[in-house]
């Protein structure tokens, strides 16, 4: 395998864009990226792109030749990705193993999501689980986490003001990011005083209904490095599936499918979590930013709560986690989510995030869940020195 | 919901029948083709226990259309007397009588409320055994 370089990024607004549809976004991103990168349509090769449910949401499949048609790329080898919301994360993967096999120089990695089309979203997003005996039985996504929450709570003593300190400190991030979808600071008394979703969740603790596209071009690093820009490699590459079902799962307080993909990214890249300077995590509860960061070895498992109230996940903290806003802030166009955590870690690499800016990172790492963790992707971005 | 995939899983929602792996004894609820343990493929079917336990769960406020009747109603992870766990409503009681070790049986129900021209569902729920 060769080493593989992210060469540009595409990033449209998330929000509830009424007037830009399905194809729309992805165009814009698409273009976008392949301005950022400096790269010419006919040289890209291939993509695939990250999408959940377009065929629930605006009624449309065979999405790789709409995309790519409207994206002004008609001809392209392209291939939809679908893994709930991990779709982004497997689509960058994939793209990716193509370049480190040799087999393309150029891949496009994207992903994209239209959910404000009139579909109910609820029931849409409930496929992720299992739709015959969880679904079934009225259990929506709101409802698989809360009772992860309640299991969390039960087994650490996990409190509502610590899951409500996720939701600060991401909408305290996104409110320094101009493509988020609230970009809004937030008190703990909104999150807490928020309505009722599925106890112990608030409509505070929930990532938001979002449309947006998310692109990357990647490269070998032998280009990327003619480029005179700061080179960006993809070091580790982690992928794992598990029981889709929450109650076919040993402890409902756990997430293993995260430690599985990460240990598999880890051991490709010869590093460990203490190697990382920061992290984006797939925050579509509160609870699952907490749980992720123990299953990812940033916090003991149980630590996740108070390590989130003492600010250590803060952008000025020991280990910054979302410094876009996260899925909560930012918004989750669940295809694009994955694409778009990458284009975090690459800005943030490449000292183009703006107000939110860390100093000098130079490795950060990307993790991207599926359903209520019956899959997972982590990658691990390192920008050379 | 179609009828076709309504009938195939009968057996399961009207009488909780599970798959047992004649070779290791796994019991798999719904039934597998391959067993997640050994990768045997013969299976008998026996019925699950009606008894457990709350390992966790939850009060839904905003549901999926179809059982927008119903809300707010408590769904649970419900561990059966030999170990096979279970995504449930709770049927018949008001959220502050269900917590984690709450003991249950489970009854039979209709789930959903779907449009008239289609097959009326059912299954099972839990309810809460008093103390």
């Amino acid at each position: 395998m060769r080493d593989v370089a992210v060469i540009g990024m595409g990033l449209t607004p998330f929000g509830e864009l009424w007037d830009t549809s399905l194809r729309d976004l992805f165009a814009i991103a698409c273009a976008d990226c392949l301005e950022d990168a400096g790269v010419a349509r006919d040289q890209v090769q291939s993509a695939y792109i990250g999408c959940m449910t377009s065929g629930l949401f605006v009624g449309q499949e065979h999405l790789a030749s709409v995309l790519c048609d409207y994206a002004g790329l008609r001809g392209l080898a392209a291939t939809r990705v679908e893994s709930a919301c991990a779709s982004g994360g497997a689509a960058f993967r994939a793209a990716y193993l193509e370049v480190a096999s040799g087999a393309s120089d150029f891949v496009l990695a994207g992903g994209v999501e239209k959910m404000n089309d009139g579909a109910d979203a609820t029931y849409c997003l409930a496929t992720a689980a299992d739709q015959e005996y969880e679904a079934y039985n009225g259990v929506t996504f709101p409802g698989l986490y809360a009772m992860i929450a309640k299991a969390h709570m039960a087994k650490h003593g996990t409190t509502p003001q610590q899951l409500a300190a996720v939701a600060v400190k991401n909408h305290r991030n996104g409110a320094k990011n101009p493509k988020a979808q609230f970009p809004l600071e937030i008190s703990e008394k909104t999150v807490l005083g928020a309505v009722r979703v599925a106890e112990p969740l608030g409509l505070f603790d929930c990532s938001p209904v979002t449309d947006g596209a998310a692109c990357v071009l990647l490269a070998p690093v032998e280009f990327a490095r003619k480029l005179g820009k700061p080179v960006v490699k993809i070091i580790g590459s982690g992928h794992a599936t598990d029981a889709i079902a929450l109650h076919d799962r040993k402890d409902p307080s756990t997430i293993p499918v995260v430690a599985l993909a990460a240990q598999r990214a880890f051991k490709q890249s010869g590093l460990t979590i203490r190697d990382i300077d920061f992290a984006e995590v797939h925050d579509c509860f509160t609870i699952a930013e907490i749980v992720c960061t123990e299953e990812l070895g940033i916090f003991e498992p149980g630590q996740g709560g108070p390590a989130a109230a003492a600010g250590k996940t803060a952008r000025d903290g020991e280990f910054p986690v979302n410094t876009s806003g996260g899925l909560k802030s930012k918004g989750h166009p669940v295809g694009a989510t994955g694409i778009a955590q990458i284009c975090e870690l690459y800005a943030q690499l490449t000292g183009n995030a703006g107000g939110r800016q860390l100093k000098n990172p130079r490795r950060g790492l990307a993790q991207n869940m599926g359903g209520s963790g019956g899959s997972c992707t982590v990658h691990i971005l390192e920008v050379e020195q | 919901m179609i009828s076709p995939r309504y009938h195939r899983e009968k057996p399961q929602r009207y009488r909780l029948e599970a798959g047992k792996c004649t070779k290791c004894g796994e019991i798999h609820f719904p039934p597998r083709k391959v067993c997640r343990k050994c990768f045997a493929r013969e299976f008998e079917t026996v019925e699950l226990p009606r008894r457990g336990k709350v390992v966790t769960c939850t009060t839904v406020w905003i549901p999926p259309a179809e059982f927008d009747d119903q809300k707010p109603y408590v769904n649970a992870i419900v561990e059966l007397e030999n170990g096979v766990r279970l995504t449930v409503m709770i049927s018949e009681a008001p959220p502050d009588e269900v917590d984690i070790g709450t003991e249950v049986e489970i009854v039979f129900r209709r789930l959903q409320h779907g449009p008239a021209w289609e097959v009326i569902r059912y299954g099972y729920k839990a309810r809460v055994i008093a103390g």
